[in-house]
Formats: C-alpha cells, sequence, structure tokens
C-alpha cells in the first residue's frame, strides 16, 4: 500500500479551503485506491504542468499538488483553448507601451492590441499628442511633418515605425517615442 | 380497450406509418416496435431517424437492413471518458465503415450527428460526393480530419444546410475552405465553425452570410475580428443564434460605433457565445441584446471579470441557459440567482482547474442559484468546495433536476465545515429529484451514498462516480437498485470482481460500463466475458509489462464493457484485448 501511504501523506500537506481556522485535520474515513496518484502521462502535453507556488496563499512551501489524470473533469480541448485564450489575454493585457513625445511633459501608455494597422495607431497618436504626423514612405520615412514614430524593438535598437508588417511591429514594439524631424532623419536615411 | 387493440390492427400500414410519423423520439418508437411483429414491421420501415448511441453495438450493414429508410444518423464512438484523456488515441469509433456501407446500399442520407468519434478527410470526401440530399452535418467532440475535408463537404454539399463544428480537434490547413461553398449555395441556416484554430478568408464569409437569407445560427472562431463581425451582423440581422470570435476593438472607433448599431438591428438574438477573445471595454455593446437573450455561453472567455460578468448578467432576465467560468464568484451567482428567473441550466467551469489563489465559488453560489431559479433542472458545477448542508438545501429548493454534476476540485475534499463524506447530502439529492436521469458525485464519499442512489435514483440513467466509495457494497447497491441505468463510469474507486460478477445479465440492459484504476482482475473479466457473449468486454492495456505475464490475479487498469448485437470489434487497436 505504499502508493497510498504516499498519498496520504500528500494529503496531509495539500492545501485546502476550509473555513478559517479550522485544523487540516484528515477525514476520518478514507480508502485510497491503489492507483490514485500522479500519473506521467506522456502522451498528452496538454497536461497542465501547474507550478502552484505563485498561488500559493499560505505562508509555507507550497505542497507539490497531486495532478490526476483527468481531474477536474473537463473536456481537453475546452481546457486546451482556455489555456490558449489565457495567454493571449495576457498578452492583450501586456500590449500597453509607453509612449513619449520629445518636448511633452509626460509619457502616455497605449494598448497595441487596439489597433488592427499603422494608420489607426497613427491616427490615435496623433490625437493624444495633438500632433501631426506625416505619410509614412518606405524610401523617405515620415514627410510632411515635423514628427516622426519610432520604437525601441526587442534588441534595444530605435526603429522607425512602418517598416515591419504590423503584426511583427505589435510583438516586437517595447516603447513608442515621436521624434522631431531633426533627430529622425538620421533613422530615415538608413 | 380489447375493441380498440384488435381495432388498430385492422388499420392499414399506411395508416399506422402515418401515425408513427408523429412520434419523433427513438425511444418511443423502440417501445412502438416492441408491441407486435406488424407494429415492428411497419415501424423499421417507416423509420427515418436513427440513433445510435454505441457505433459498437451494431453494424452498419445490419442498421440499414433493419431500417433501410433511414436518412437522418445519429453516432456516438468512444466511451465518455475520453474527453478527459482517459482512453488512449487510436482506440477507435470510425466514421469510414458507415458511410461506405451507407453508400452501398445507396443510402439516402440527409443527417448526420456525430460524437466523439474519428473521421478523415477522405471519409468526408465521399460524404460529400455521395448523398445529393446531405443537408446537416453535426460533429462533436470528434477528431481525425482537417479543414481540407470541410471544403469537400462545403463544395459538394449542395443541399448544405447546417454544418456545425462543436470543440472537435481539427488540423488547419490553411486552405480556402469557406471558399469552397459556391456561388449557387444560398441555402445555409446553420454554420458553426469555432473550433477551428486558423484564419478564414474573411471576404468570403462576408459573401457567404450575404448571400444566405435563411442563415439563423452563426458561430465564428477567434480569427474574425470584430470590424468583420460588424459587416456580417449588418448583412445578416435575423441571427438567432451569435457566436462571436475575436472581441476587440477601440471603443472610439468608428468601427465599434457602428458594431453597435448593427447589434441593435439584431432584435432576433437568442442565443450569444463565444468572446473568444474579448475586450471588456467592449462590451456594453452588447447589452441590448441582454434583454432578449434565453441562452449565454462565456466559458471561453477568461478575459470577461467577475464585476462585468455581473453587469452583464444583471441584462439577462430571461436566460434559460448560463455557461460561465467560475470566476463569477459566489456573489456572482447571487446576482444570477435574483435576475434570471427563467434559469433552467447552468453550468460553471473551472477557470483555473489546478489552482487556488482566487476565489473559486463554493457551496453558497449554488445554494443561492437553487433558491432563486425555481426553473433550474440542470447543473454542472465545479466548485473548491462543498458541504452536506448546502447539498441537503439544494435539494429542497429544486426537486425538478434532471441532470446534477457536481465536481469538487480536488475529488476526495470532505464536508468543508464537519468534515464528513458528502453522503447525506447526495442522499438527500436523489431522494428529492424523483426525475434525475443524470448524476455525477464527487467528494469524499463512503458506500453510503451508493446504497441512497440505489434506493430513491430509480429513473438514474447515467452515473459517474470518481475516488469514491470503500467496497464492493457500494457497487452492488448501484446495480441492483438503479432499474433504469443505461451507462456507469467509474475511476479510481475499490470496486472488484464480487461487484462486477454479482449480476452479469445486468448488463445487457446497459449501454456500457466503464472501470479504470479500480479493483477489478483480469481473472473476473475473462470470466464475464465468457459468460456473457452478447457483451464486448475490452481490456485497454498502454502497460507493455501487463502483456508479458498473463497473470489472471492482476488488476485491470481499464476495462470497458458494452452490450453489442455483433460481436467483439474487428477495428481494435494493438492495446485493446477483446476478451
Amino acid at each position: 500500500m505504499g502508493k497510498a501511504a504516499n498519498y496520504e501523506n500528500e494529503l496531509a500537506t495539500e492545501l485546502r479551503l476550509g473555513l478559517l481556522g479550522t485544523d487540516h485535520h484528515e477525514p476520518e474515513k478514507q480508502s485510497f485506491p491503489l492507483s490514485l496518484v500522479i500519473k506521467s502521462n506522456k502522451r498528452s502535453s496538454s497536461e497542465m504542468d501547474y507550478n502552484s507556488s505563485d498561488k500559493c496563499e499560505q505562508d509555507s512551501a507550497p505542497p507539490p499538488k497531486a495532478q490526476v489524470v483527468g481531474w477536474p473533469p473537463v473536456r481537453s480541448y475546452w481546457r486546451n483553448a482556455l489555456q490558449q485564450q489565457k495567454k493571449t489575454e495576457s498578452d492583450v493585457s501586456g500590449m500597453y507601451v509607453k509612449v513619449s513625445m520629445d518636448g511633452a511633459p509626460y509619457l502616455r501608455k497605449i494598448d497595441l492590441r487596439v489597433y488592427n494597422n499603422y494608420p489607426e495607431l497613427l491616427k490615435a497618436l496623433e490625437a493624444m499628442f495633438k500632433c501631426t504626423i506625416g505619410v509614412y514612405s518606405e524610401r523617405e520615412g515620415y514627410s510632411g511633418s515635423d514628427n516622426a514614430p519610432t520604437y525601441e524593438d526587442k534588441d534595444g535598437d530605435w526603429m522607425l515605425v512602418g517598416d515591419v508588417p504590423w503584426n511583427m511591429f505589435v510583438t516586437s514594439c517595447r516603447r513608442l517615442r515621436i521624434m522631431k524631424e531633426s533627430e529622425a532623419k538620421g533613422l530615415g536615411c538608413l | 380497450m380489447c375493441v380498440f387493440q384488435s381495432t388498430i390492427n385492422y388499420f392499414p400500414e399506411e395508416v399506422l406509418e402515418h401515425v408513427f410519423d408523429f412520434l419523433s423520439s427513438h425511444r418511443d418508437r423502440n417501445a412502438v416496435s416492441l408491441v407486435c411483429k406488424s407494429w415492428c414491421r411497419v415501424e423499421r420501415f417507416s423509420r427515418e431517424k436513427v440513433f445510435v448511441g454505441n457505433c459498437y453495438a451494431v453494424s452498419p450493414e445490419r442498421l440499414l437492413s433493419t431500417f433501410p429508410r433511414v436518412r437522418s444518423l445519429t453516432l456516438k464512438g468512444k466511451p465518455h471518458f475520453a474527453d478527459f484523456n482517459l482512453v488512449p488515441p487510436d482506440w477507435g469509433g470510425y466514421l469510414h465503415p458507415w458511410i461506405d456501407a451507407m453508400v452501398k446500399a445507396r443510402a439516402n442520407l440527409e443527417e448526420l450527428r456525430l460524437k466523439r468519434m474519428v473521421l478523415s478527410d477522405d471519409t468526408l470526401d465521399l460524404l460529400a460526393h455521395s448523398f445529393p440530399s446531405f443537408k446537416s452535418l453535426v460533429l462533436v467532440s470528434c477528431e481525425g480530419f482537417t479543414t481540407d475535408g470541410l471544403a469537400a463537404i462545403a463544395a459538394n454539399c449542395r443541399s448544405l444546410r447546417e454544418l456545425d463544428l462543436q470543440e472537435n480537434e481539427v488540423e488547419d490547413r490553411r486552405g480556402q475552405w469557406l471558399s469552397c461553398f459556391p456561388d449557387s449555395c444560398t441555402s445555409l441556416v446553420s454554420l458553426n465553425f469555432a473550433c477551428l484554430k486558423g484564419e478564414v478568408n474573411l471576404a468570403a464569409l462576408e459573401r457567404l452570410v450575404a448571400r444566405c437569407p435563411n442563415l439563423r445560427s452563426l458561430r465564428l472562431n477567434h480569427a474574425v475580428p470584430l470590424d468583420a463581425l460588424q459587416r456580417i451582423l449588418a448583412q445578416a440581422p435575423h441571427l438567432v443564434d451569435l457566436g462571436t470570435g475575436s472581441f476587440v476593438h477601440d471603443p472610439d472607433s468608428e468601427t465599434y460605433h457602428k458594431l453597435k448599431n448593427a447589434i441593435q438591428n439584431c432584435t432576433s438574438i437568442r442565443s450569444l457565445s463565444g468572446f473568444l477573445e474579448v475586450a471588456s471595454r467592449c462590451l456594453p455593446s452588447i447589452y441590448p441584446l441582454c434583454s432578449s437573450l434565453t441562452s449565454l455561453n462565456l466559458s471561453y472567455a477568461p478575459g470577461i471579470y467577475s464585476n462585468e460578468l455581473v453587469n452583464l448578467i444583471r441584462h439577462c432576465k430571461k436566460l434559460e441557459r448560463l455557461w460561465i467560468l467560475d470566476t463569477i464568484g459566489d456573489k456572482g451567482l447571487g446576482v444570477v440567482a435574483s435576475t434570471c428567473k427563467e434559469l433552467q441550466e447552468l453550468r460553471v467551469f473551472p477557470f483555473d482547474p489546478h489552482g487556488v489563489g482566487y476565489t473559486a465559488v463554493t457551496e453558497e453560489g449554488l445554494v443561492a442559484v437553487s433558491a432563486g431559479c425555481p426553473k433550474l433542472n440542470s447543473i454542472l458545477y465545479f466548485c473548491q468546495q462543498m458541504t452536506n448542508a448546502a447539498l441537503i438545501t439544494v435539494a429542497k429548493n429544486c426537486p425538478n433536476f434532471i441532470r446534477f454534476r457536481l465536481c469538487t476540485l480536488n475529488p476526495t475534499v470532505p464536508d468543508a465545515v464537519t468534515q464528513l463524506p458528502l453522503d447525506e447530502g447526495f442522499g438527500a439529492i436523489v431522494q428529492s429529484c424523483k426525475g434525475l436521469k443524470r448524476l455525477s458525485v464527487s467528494g469524499l464519499l463512503t458506500d453510503q451514498v451508493f446504497l441512497y442512489i440505489g434506493m430513491y435514483a430509480e429513473q438514474l440513467e447515467m452515473l459517474s462516480i470518481a475516488f469514491a466509495g470503500e467496497s464492493d457494497k457500494g457497487m452492488l447497491y448501484v446495480l441492483n437498485g438503479c432499474k433504469k441505468l443505461k451507462k456507469l463510469e467509474i475511476r479510481d474507486s475499490p470496486f472488484g470482481d464480487v461487484a462486477l460478477l454479482a449480476d452479469m445479465g445486468k448488463y445487457e440492459t446497459m449501454r456500457s460500463l466503464w472501470m479504470s484504476s479500480c479493483e477489478v482482475t483480469l481473472e473476473a473479466c475473462k470470466k464475464l466475458a465468457m459468460k456473457m457473449p452478447r457483451l464486448n468486454v475490452e481490456i485497454i492495456n498502454e502497460n507493455e509489462q501487463m502483456e508479458a505475464s498473463t497473470d489472471d490475479k492482476q488488476k485491470v487498469e481499464k476495462m470497458y464493457l458494452y452490450r453489442t448485437l455483433v460481436g467483439p470489434r474487428k477495428d481494435a487497436p494493438a492495446f485493446v484485448w477483446t476478451l
């Protein structure tokens, strides 16, 4: 009954949501089916490899959560879709980037996910900072105004907004900066 | 009475057939066919809708010879626990032999509804080319096909009215399957592709919607953005059922403004789902729909937080069906209870199945809903904890449950207050709910709960047991007591050979029995298989070691048995032994 004993131990240290102040004592009668423990499910990569440590409510170190195959009984399709959703949601909520404009007293933040393409983004920036950003062309950058939108990419380089496909831009943009023409000219000549 | 009986036998068969036409349920038709030989014959030859609860219980050929006029076929394949990764891939449940047989018999197939079946693109292609009147394809939890198969259906089924894909695993081939609907296709009534993972051709989709004036149900996948949704709704204001794709946009934009207008024109929408990607600031656009909604499914929308959920639900006074995540919390369920007086079905899914650290729902939410919603008859409730007192209260408040499924996130958690098993609580449920047909139990449970179930659950047809019970007695109570039991599925419970073999004839009255990680031995399974030739006793054996030693005393990891008219199946993979 080795496996069952292990499970008993795990159950003893497992987090329980009882009323505050109640002891985490074990229930009186328990019968532990022999095979009730962690199964390494070699097939399924969809089984959540869940690290519960960051969700621990107690002060003590979190116990290893017994991962039982197929419990709770939710359809794997739904669970995978939800995982995907949650990842995307964190992307969605994490797409806020700082926007600075040369000469402005304070920075702003915008959510890149709200926009579907460059024109929408630029229009929003224009509205936000009450400025005009010129017209983009691949050869000459932004012409027709003092301002040029630039962004810092994942490598830490400052790039001109508009060169790469929109989706690539959204995932690589760390912050935005609306530069005055004098500085931006240097970028446009690359 | 006697006069009536003899009179009805003098009716010509056409009249009998006409009378039988009014029977839509297959159960009624089954009953009718048992009355006498002539009724059986008339019924057989006039039956157009056939329901096969287990695709291995009967062969396609036999079905076709029994019901030659079949036009609508429902098939179910894998056992229910396959949904939770308990059945290995390649177990079976193949559609192809059925289509093959129907083609050979020149059946006039019009509708196909499948659940947990495996089908390939070739099968879909064959289907698409073989049945000119084919109207409706509904696939639930199926797999094995790609968007190429869908393209074949789209391109070739000239009379297609319904293509409904629910939670299937579909490989995306990045083709243009939606574009394969020809310009002449104007008959679509229902299109659901929410489960598809890939991009769709938005222009083709919009054109398709525009030319199908009868379209009433449309469920989009995540790749359809909000601006496309707006254009679609502008073309299809008569929709009754809508599943949105991505619901993210700048609420100050013109697109969003147009969406609001389009939604206000959609006065027929009664069912809403989707929000596969959602920005909560866009939700107010759907408020105008809420007051007429009868069905709302937000179980795919983790991005809607509790307070927003509640704001939404406050508008939904006519809701009959609500599927939601447990992020709604007990307080949110309180709002449901006070708002949704017409509620019949509630499903609360776990946002984070393995986590703690956020407030999932508890017994409080369930009690609130049971008190506030007098028409509640179906519930699926994933919760952090439960108490007997709560269940007893729920039982008193809602004697009309038909389906009651409770899943505690920790499968053996006791009563949160008393630390006792939850036997009494479930006992109250089965005693009070005389019409209960489906029950799933969880939490700490002894044999006592099964005594109650056997004693009171007279109408019970399906029972799911996990990590429960203490001895064979538990299972015996159920087998002896539940006369109408059709499906029994048990995992990780200490039921063994004595229980399995006590009443072998019982299994012929049931559709199937699943037992995994129990105490059943190979010897007992062999005995059962030998005594009962009309059962298939399948052992699923993923452990290679088991093959080597044929020790009959060893415990069987997974057993699935079902009644069948056609003996062991020929398509079983190597890891499935039919004893």
